[in-house]
């Protein structure tokens, strides 16, 4: 008789590895790829081709989907431009409106939790002779409004503040930051890669100016992502930072990616249509998975306010495990850490670390980033794994043991390397 | 980061997770590294104080995986020498052994720390129990 070796045996609704690191980037949602294949192949005309019909075709699926991008946050199809991605959107907004407003002002407020998109834009403008005021965050992640007023003087001519952050999915009061630009006739700009198609984003209510979005953390395609930028009360002009046939209102040349942009638009009406489900579904099992880590596992520190928070972020730092050896554990299940190791600079996360967390918290970070396709019974499994190796790891370090014993871990004599 | 199979082998089946008590005047405790490093590794050894032989090691290790690899390579070659022969274990051997890639080789750095650590603590320790003589010899042969 022979014998048949038997897979590992696995919970229904589980399929490995599972990924759970939907703010890098998402799967295309099936529904997105059929919408764009004709695209590919016999649609494949130039949108700006004005005198046959493939350009024509062309050009209706991409006013198709600016309408549907626009719809998504409450803006007008002509407010929309399209770009290859949200670091271009983000580069495009500041350096095109350092330059176009440069005569009224030359100062710049972020703040230090922005993506390095963000980030090394203001420092490359810093460069170029403009100032930048970088506000701190509190503990939760959130920028103080107080700190902000306190920073506008006569010479702001932007404040660029991320919607929501993509490594501990803190939302900012954006709301409030744009009542107060708008009150000061500062120009708004805010990177919502991780906001729009996950949580209520609507422009004029928000008094946004401009605005940053990425098909392909919303289930579209890679290499396409959308500029908004406002053309009343106020119009804002951005000065073009690439040259060419002038397309997107001389704001951004080249060719569109018309395959790309109708995915894109796709994912947006999805998004706008079943978000209120998705993010209650996202909720419920990102919950599930913080009480079932919170109740087998002691120190253990949540990571950024969990109350302005987005649906389907949980950022936890298991205390005196690094978090290299803990990806290494669960390697069937595709998460991200704040660990200095997993990041090609060695450093540690400067987000963690602008939340006023000590590097040993920082490296012990995982960011579970739940999406779409996940599944209650995925959640289960990467809890019980996480669980399971957190366990086995804390019995090998030796700062779990001395933490157990009552020894104050800051008070030890370290001898750094 | 792809490892090498043997530092997932060390992973997966650490050897010598332990402590022994560190206030024996046989055992010799190397504490090395900082939690805001990412790694912290604690080497034990436990001495044979006629021979000198290393009877037994333990280690705990906070740290990747290639860390964790290293100490418990580090405590499976420690084992069954004398500690001036111990002295001899270099990171490179380490980095060698385990094929650690250029970013990992400060994990063998530390526990190569380790090991000295640890033998320097058990040799001090040696010192302040009246065995000035053998210590001196052992610091002597350094």
């Amino acid at each position: 008789m022979s014998t048949v070796l038997s897979e590992p045996k696995l919970p229904a609704g589980v399929k490995l590895p599972i990924y759970m690191d939907n703010h890098a980037t998402t799967p295309l949602d099936p529904r997105v790829l059929e919408t764009m294949l004709p695209f590919f192949t016999n649609k494949f005309g130039n949108a700006a081709s004005r005198n046959h019909s493939f350009g024509w075709e062309a050009e209706k699926a991409v006013d198709l989907a600016r309408e549907q991008i626009a719809k998504l946050i409450g803006a007008t199809a002509k407010e929309i431009i399209f770009t290859s991605g949200a670091t271009e959107s983000n580069n495009l907004a500041i350096k095109g409106i350092g330059e176009m407003y440069r005569e009224r002002g030359n100062h710049i407020i972020t703040q230090v939790t922005e993506h390095k998109a963000v980030l090394d834009t203001c420092k490359r403008m810093e460069k170029l002779g403009y100032r930048v005021t970088y506000l701190p965050v509190n503990a939760d992640g959130l920028i103080e409004m107080d700190d902000l007023k306190r920073a506008i003087d006569d010479k702001t001519i932007l404040v660029t503040i991320m919607f929501a952050n993509n490594e501990i999915g803190v939302i900012q009061p954006i709301e409030e930051i744009g009542k107060l630009c708008h009150e000061r006739g500062i120009l708004f700009h805010t990177d919502a890669v991780q906001a729009v198609g996950k949580i209520p984003v609507d422009v004029n209510a928000m008094n946004i100016d401009v605005l940053s979005l990425s098909g392909h953390k919303i289930y579209g395609p890679k290499g396409v992502g959308a500029l908004y930028v406002r053309r009343r009360n106020p119009r804002v002009q951005i000065a073009a930072q690439m040259d060419g046939g002038g397309h997107e209102r001389g704001m951004r040349s080249g060719t569109l990616n018309v395959p790309g942009i109708v995915g894109l638009g796709m994912a947006c009406e999805i998004a706008r249509l079943e978000m209120a489900e998705e993010a209650a579904k996202l909720i419920a099992m990102r919950d599930r998975l913080r009480k079932k880590l919170e109740s087998n596992l002691d120190f253990i520190h949540l990571n950024g306010s969990m109350e302005h928070h987005l649906p389907g972020n949980l950022n936890m730092s298991f205390i005196h495990v690094e978090g290299e050896s803990l990806l290494m554990g669960i390697n069937d299940i595709a998460v991200s850490s704040g660990s200095a190791c997993t990041s090609a600079t060695l450093e540690p996360s400067y987000v963690l670390k602008a939340l006023g967390l000590g590097d040993d918290v920082a490296h012990s970070s995982i960011r579970f980033g739940l999406g779409r396709f996940n599944t209650p019974a995925e959640v289960d499994y990467v809890a019980d794994k996480v669980i399971d190796v957190v366990q086995k790891l804390r019995e090998l370090s030796p700062l779990y043991e001395m933490a157990k014993e009552g020894i104050d871990l800051t008070k030890v004599q370290w001898q750094a390397h | 980061m792809a490892y090498s199979d043997k530092v997932i082998e060390h992973y997966n089946n650490p050897r010598n997770v332990g402590q022994m008590d560190k206030n024996s005047t046989e055992v010799g405790t190397g504490l090395v590294g900082a939690p805001e490093c990412g790694d912290v590794m604690r080497l034990q050894i436990k001495v044979n104080p006629e021979t000198r032989v290393i009877e037994d090691a333990k280690f705990k290790t906070f740290g990747c995986g290639s860390a964790i690899a290293s100490s418990s390579l580090a405590t499976e070659w420690v084992k069954g020498k004398t500690v001036d022969e111990a002295l001899e274990i270099k990171n490179t051997d380490i980095v060698k052994e385990l094929a650690l890639p250029p970013v990992k080789i400060h994990c063998s750095v530390l526990a190569e720390d380790a090991i000295r650590a640890a033998i320097g603590d058990w040799k001090k320790k040696n010192v302040a129990v009246g065995e000035q003589a053998s210590a001196q010899v052992a610091v002597a042969a350094n």
